[in-house]
């Protein structure tokens, strides 16, 4: 202690005791505590996502009202940086990335949304049964998670949509496989949890059938994390499709594909706004529906409703 | 009439690495209609495995449970039978025992009769809630919103939703503070009154159960030791381990001492003493404690405790003064007593 107290540059005032943040960065006793950003309120964050996602449908639906040139063909020189004939440039190939990304929102965004929306039904549907009913269910519905987890998720999805022949169908369908194994965990524990609660002893003690108190005491009460895992997964679902189409495994080319578009321009990025613009296209839409899970978690949960 | 019976119930649990545990060891239990049965004991003698037992939760490795003349089987696959329905539970945790993510109407209808329609089961509903004491607007909303007393309301209020016989309370003011215990105790004494029916009130707190029960039975590690009338058994606790319990609530008098605290531990489940399963505890243990005392009537109650007439003679017939004091007051000080042995 006494070391330590030699040590100081400076001798503490009677009384101070001198922290090391405070010393070396000069912030002085009794200045009021800088205010710190106010978060947005959640419902402003959510009309956010909202407004996000409805201009993403807009801009899907008419498409070829917006987009200035044909998505498929060259439309002036290849490479070319952001101008005002080509507002986010052109790629390797002279196409009209704005006409691309406009054409690319038909195909990318479904396609993760059906991705997701398919793993979380097929893999929360399995892991809820899996939960609540236990025993043999249980145990080879998790073996089966076991045995998708052994293999690295890319690769399990090639296999699978080589297997089938390269096309969209075939890459949502593989990109399922791999996927809900994890929906089927996240549901199982949350299963597992409510199955020992009073709620459903209750429930049961009262006369409610087992599939109707899984309803409406079991259900409710699981879904909310696995609602919050598939807004985070959209992204991740996107970004493997994109895997998959460079790959020449998803839609193939040219179709104006985000994550192939990427990959297109990550081989040099001095021409930064090949990837970049597809980038933030992909950025905006994980953005906006990971602000919407966040929203749909907490309409689910009661507890945090307005009171009122 | 007989409400609830419980026949030669045992339950055992099978522990890793410990060998099988035997948490109920054989327990005979009634509970009539319009009585109140306290069932106590220390933490971890089996009063709650008893509980989840006896209402269906769980089945029992040997023994049965009968509704009146229904035999309980345990909650599986099926609706539970309007028979067995006559049968409710109330838990110990108020917060848990309501579904978060419905609202309290939603959770009350599910336990009114389906013969009641239409605007039968809302008059129903409200009925309910004006029983517990709460205002009619409660039904719109969610557990959350209400206090850990009002929500123990509500769980009574639906565990009356099916006209029950037979409630079983398991702790159910332990999670409250004083005066929430109060109320839920005085509402759950007056359902017993009013509606007739049969409360087997489980808890660690004898001085709550003497101020409430008809009838008490005493728990040590899975047995019944002692049962009896509750003014009796508090005024001459025959068996050893209820004269400790009864002599560990702190007494006011003009002659203060700290209240006796039993000795020991209450021992593994798992490895039961042999004999007599007080006996390492006991100040009274003789040779013959090494044989299993069997529950026996003696004037009064039953007992078991192969000693309790030479104990009774040692003694004198001490008639230990517990005061009689109002619910609050003795749910308080009780708790701590019973801590304090634990």
């Amino acid at each position: 202690m006494n070391e330590l107290a030699s040590q100081r540059p400076t001798k503490p005032v009677a009384g101070e005791v001198i922290l090391p943040a405070r010393r070396w960065f000069g912030i002085r006793p009794g200045r009021p505590r800088p205010e710190r950003p106010a978060r947005p309120p959640a419902r402003a964050l959510t009309a956010v996502a909202i407004v996000i996602l409805v201009g993403w449908l807009i801009v899907a639906i008419a498409a070829p009202l917006i987009a200035p040139y044909d998505p498929l063909a060259q439309s002036g020189p290849y490479y070319s940086a952001p101008s005002a004939a080509h507002w986010f440039g052109t790629d390797q190939l002279g196409r009209d990335i704005l006409s691309r990304i406009v054409y690319g929102s038909r195909l990318s965004l479904p396609l993760a949304v059906a991705i997701v929306a398919l793993a979380l039904a097929i893999g929360g549907t399995l892991g809820l049964l899996a939960g609540y009913i236990g025993r043999w269910v249980d145990e080879s519905l998790m073996r089966l998670t076991d045995l998708v987890f052994a293999f690295p998720p890319i690769i399990l999805a090639m296999v699978v949509s080589a297997a089938f022949g390269p096309s969209a169908r075939n890459a949502v369908l593989a990109l399922v496989l791999v996927s809900w194994p994890t929906y089927a965990r996240v549901v199982r524990s949350a299963v597992l949890s409510i199955r020992g609660s009073d709620f459903l002893h209750a429930s049961r003690l009262l006369g409610v059938g087992p599939w109707q108190a899984l309803r409406r005491d079991v259900l409710p009460n699981s879904v909310g994390p696995s609602v919050v895992l598939a807004s985070l997964e959209l992204g991740n679902a996107v970004l493997m499709l994109a895997s998959l189409s460079f790959l020449g495994l998803g839609p193939r080319p040219p179709a104006p594909e985000w994550g192939a578009m990427i990959a297109a321009g990550a081989t040099d990025l001095s021409k930064w706004w090949v990837s970049i613009i597809p980038g933030i296209a992909i950025l905006t839409a994980v953005l906006a529906f990971n602000l919407l899970g966040d929203a749909v978690r907490d309409w689910l949960d009661p507890r945090s409703r307005r009171r009122g | 009439m007989t409400a609830l019976t419980i026949e030669q119930v045992e339950v055992s649990y099978r522990a890793r690495g410990r060998g099988s545990v035997r948490a109920v060891a054989g327990v005979d239990l009634q509970v009539a209609a319009g009585e109140v049965v306290g069932l106590v004991g220390e933490s971890g003698c089996g009063k709650s495995s008893l509980a989840r037992v006896a209402a269906g939760l769980t089945a029992p490795t040997a023994g049965r449970i009968l509704i009146g003349d229904t035999p309980v089987a345990p909650v599986g696959w099926r609706r539970r039978p309007a028979a067995l329905t006559r049968l409710q539970m109330i838990f110990q945790d108020p917060g848990g025992s309501l579904n978060p993510r419905r609202t309290i109407e939603s959770q009350l209808l599910d336990g009114i009769p389906a013969d009641l329609t239409g605007s039968a089961r809302t008059e129903r509903l409200v009925q309910l809630l004006e029983r517990v004491g709460m205002s009619d607007d409660a039904r719109r909303h969610y557990p959350h919103q209400f206090s850990g007393g009002q929500r123990q309301r509500l769980a009574i209020a639906r565990a009356l939703a099916t006209e029950p016989e037979i409630i079983i309370a398991d702790e159910p003011v332990t999670a409250l503070d004083a005066s929430a215990q109060a109320q839920v105790v005085s509402l759950l004494l007056s359902l017993v009154r009013e509606l007739d029916v049969g409360l087997l009130f489980i808890s660690h707190d004898l001085a709550l159960v003497h101020e409430i029960a008809d009838r008490t039975a005493v728990m040590y590690l899975g047995k019944i030791v002692e049962q009896a009338p509750t003014r009796a058994l508090m005024a001459a606790p025959r068996h050893p381990y209820t004269r400790a319990l009864v002599e560990a609530i702190p007494q006011i008098s003009a002659h203060p001492n700290l209240p006796n605290v039993l000795r020991g531990e209450v021992p593994d489940p798992a490895q039961v003493p042999s004999g007599c399963r007080f006996r390492p505890r006991c100040a009274h243990a003789r040779a013959i404690c090494l044989t299993e005392p069997q529950l026996r009537e003696v004037p009064g109650g039953l007992v078991s405790c192969h000693r309790v007439e030479e104990i009774a003679a040692e003694n004198g017939v001490t008639e230990l003064s517990v005061a009689k004091r109002s619910v609050t007051e003795s749910s308080v000080t009780g708790e701590i007593a019973m801590e304090a042995s634990e």
